[in-house]
């Protein structure tokens, strides 16, 4: 077991620096530098091939490179050129908002999942079944980003129901108050992502259910004269908990994914808003540090799975 | 060997030919023959593929009697014209450019770079799952590091971050730089079904007997997983149409001069035009739905017919 988890440990050494070079030397290869923007009739070029001189940017790429891993490990990402900022400050500001609307995403989408799984696996092949599949095929193949423009056009514009932009309401005073904001502005999203992302867990838990409802030890407790509600509530969905538990990792991924979709269409102030708004001010500081953070996440979101799946199945582990 | 056959039996030529029409019935039939026969029992199918077909069509021939230059220019008389008129069938943009024929020309430009982007990333994706499930060991385990590297991968982001260094790009660079991160979902399914293949008899057989490494796999292993390869196209067709549509939708997709659904769909980003405009980007979106799920529907049928146990329609 712990052998396992050392390798996928050492195999992801590699990988990250093999990311944290390849985005580097993206952002270098991008058009333009942080001072372009600074121009204008009146610098005077000298001053901003001083500027470019002191901050290292006349460097061969692996000096820079080097000098950039150095500052990376003392916690130090660089300046924002854009918002006159550290990184890390600011990236920590958005990232709350992104991981909290992630986070909200998942439960809810869970909490869809996990009945519609089970019911659909006991009823497989009813009627109940074919509208499940169908909803879960319906919602997986439709672009998330064309249903986060309609959701926000329905139930924000036209019904106003939910706010259309931002994170939290400007008279927000309180904390009761403040987390109620919140909350109200999560809350669409965190809908529409959770109705339209279900189809892996339920699919996976479907088969699960069907699969153990053959199996000896449902038999068993039938025969025990364990009334069928208890059985499928106790037995076959305790079982299948632990699988369904390490989707959280890949469904992490997804939703980061998705947060930039997400957070353009609701001009939420997260880090996939960031991420845009920097691409369009050339910010690449920020630009470096969104995809290697990114990169970095979805990496412990697949770690975290592939643990949980190899504790469940021995079968992964000995390969 | 014929030849021989007839010499030696006492069967007529009646009987031969009788027991020939017979051993032929009983045959499996050919893929294409269930899959039509799949969709004949299936008339939602068969509307779904009618709507595909037909659409796709329309839109490629249609787009070749538009003149884009001319049909992008502003025409400040039809500023935000109303839809269902003689003029503007569906209206017209801020600029005054008719909806209707952007819809047109942008559909030809989306639905292009979907085949495109499905073509080149399932060859790939195909060619890399065939080889690393073949050759298992140390080709696998370095392919295989590769696929996890790239999954580590911040699709979207590295995406917009190759959009923005390439100078000047078009629908084929596009396409290109779509393909990079798009075929892992393709390598992934075809490697676990050549790993399961590999072990058959005929492939040993095939070994024994001295066939040439990529005469196995191309010419005997992939077609034995053809019907899973097509159904595998099928769906991600479906989904690479969102992908561009998507990062065209953020403004990394095609330039906005060129029309594309999901430029249109960006129109919504304005509040003014979300509400009150909404004929400016509503039909792009609704376009958008009905064609990833009838394509998807298409793609339910094949699987459907790749898989005995779960057909409908019977092919005798």
């Amino acid at each position: 077991m712990w052998k396992t988890i050392l390798r996928r440990f050492l195999i992801m050494i590699p990988e990250v620096i093999v990311l944290s070079i390849l985005v580097f030397l993206l952002a270098k290869a991008m058009p333009g530098d942080p001072f372009t923007g600074s121009i204008n009739p009146k610098a005077d070029p000298a001053q901003i091939h001083h500027l470019m001189k002191i901050n290292g940017l006349y460097d061969p790429w692996y000096q820079q490179y080097w000098n950039w891993v150095v500052h990376l490990f003392h916690g130090n990402l660089g300046n924002s050129y854009q918002y006159q900022e550290p990184v890390t400050r600011l990236i920590g500001g958005r990232a709350a908002n992104t991981l909290w609307l992630a986070l909200f995403t998942m439960i809810l989408t869970y909490a869809f999942a996990l009945p519609m799984g089970v019911y659909a696996g006991r009823h497989e092949g009813k009627l109940p079944d074919t509208i499940i599949r169908v909803y879960t095929y319906v919602t997986y193949c439709i672009p998330f980003f064309v249903i986060l423009v309609i959701g926000i056009w329905i139930f924000g514009y036209v019904l106003g129901w939910f706010p259309t932009t931002g994170s939290i309401s400007s008279d927000a005073t309180g904390w009761l108050h403040t987390f109620g904001s919140r909350f109200y502005h999560i809350l669409l999203p965190g809908l529409l992502g959770a109705l339209f992302g279900t189809v892996n867990i339920v699919q996976y838990l479907r088969s699960e259910v069907i699969d153990s409802k053959h199996s000896d030890y449902v038999r068993t407790a039938r025969s025990k004269g364990v009334p069928s509600k208890d059985i499928y509530r106790h037995h076959i969905f305790r079982n299948s908990l632990l699988p369904i538990a390490a989707f959280a990792g890949y469904s992490i991924t997804g939703l980061l994914n998705g947060s930039i979709f997400t957070e353009t269409v609701f001009s939420y102030p997260g880090m996939g808003l960031l991420f845009v708004n920097s691409i369009s001010y050339r910010d690449y500081t920020v630009i470096t540090a969104l995809v290697l953070i990114y990169g970095i996440l979805n990496l412990i979101g697949t770690l975290l799975s592939d643990i949980i799946l190899s504790i469940v199945d021995p079968r992964i582990r000995i390969q | 060997m014929a030849e021989n056959f007839e010499q030696h039996s006492d069967i007529s030529a009646a009987d031969l030919a009788r027991l020939t029409q017979e051993a032929q019935a009983e045959a499996t039939p050919s893929t294409a023959k269930i899959i039509w026969s799949e969709f004949k029992a299936d008339k939602p199918a068969m509307a779904a593929l009618i709507i595909i077909v037909g659409f796709i069509l329309f839109v490629m021939i249609g787009a070749l009697f538009i003149n884009t230059p001319k049909m992008m220019e502003t025409n400040i008389m039809g500023y935000f014209n109303q839809p269902f008129t003689a003029d503007f069938w569906l209206g017209a943009d801020s600029a005054g450019r008719s909806v209707a024929k952007q819809l047109i020309v942008g559909s030809r430009n989306s639905i292009g770079i979907a085949i495109g982007l499905t073509v080149i990333s399932s060859t790939f994706g195909i060619c890399w799952g065939l080889i690393s499930g073949y050759f298992n060991g140390y080709i696998d385990w370095g392919m295989q590091r590769i696929y996890d590297f790239m999954m580590m991968l911040p699709m979207t982001m590295m995406i917009i971050v190759l959009v923005t260094i390439i100078p000047h790009y078009n629908s084929v660079t596009l396409t290109f730089i779509f393909s990079i991160f798009y075929w892992e979902g393709t390598s992934r399914l075809i490697r676990s079904r050549t790993l399961a293949e590999s072990e058959k008899d005929y492939v040993a057989a095939s070994k024994a007997s001295g066939t040439n490494h990529w005469k196995i796999i191309f010419r005997e292993i992939m077609p034995n997983i053809s019907s899973l390869i097509i159904v595998d196209c099928t769906l991600s067709f479906a989904e690479n149409i969102g992908v561009e549509t998507g990062l065209s939708y953020l403004g990394f997709g095609l330039p906005s001069q060129t029309p594309s659904l999901g430029t249109m769909i960006a129109n919504a980003n304005d509040p003014n035009n979300i509400t009150q405009y909404w004929w400016t980007w509503l039909p792009a979106a609704l376009e958008i739905i009905i064609l990833c799920l009838s394509i998807s529907y298409v793609g339910q049928v094949l699987r459907r017919a790749a898989d005995s146990s779960q057909r409908q329609g019977s092919v005798n």
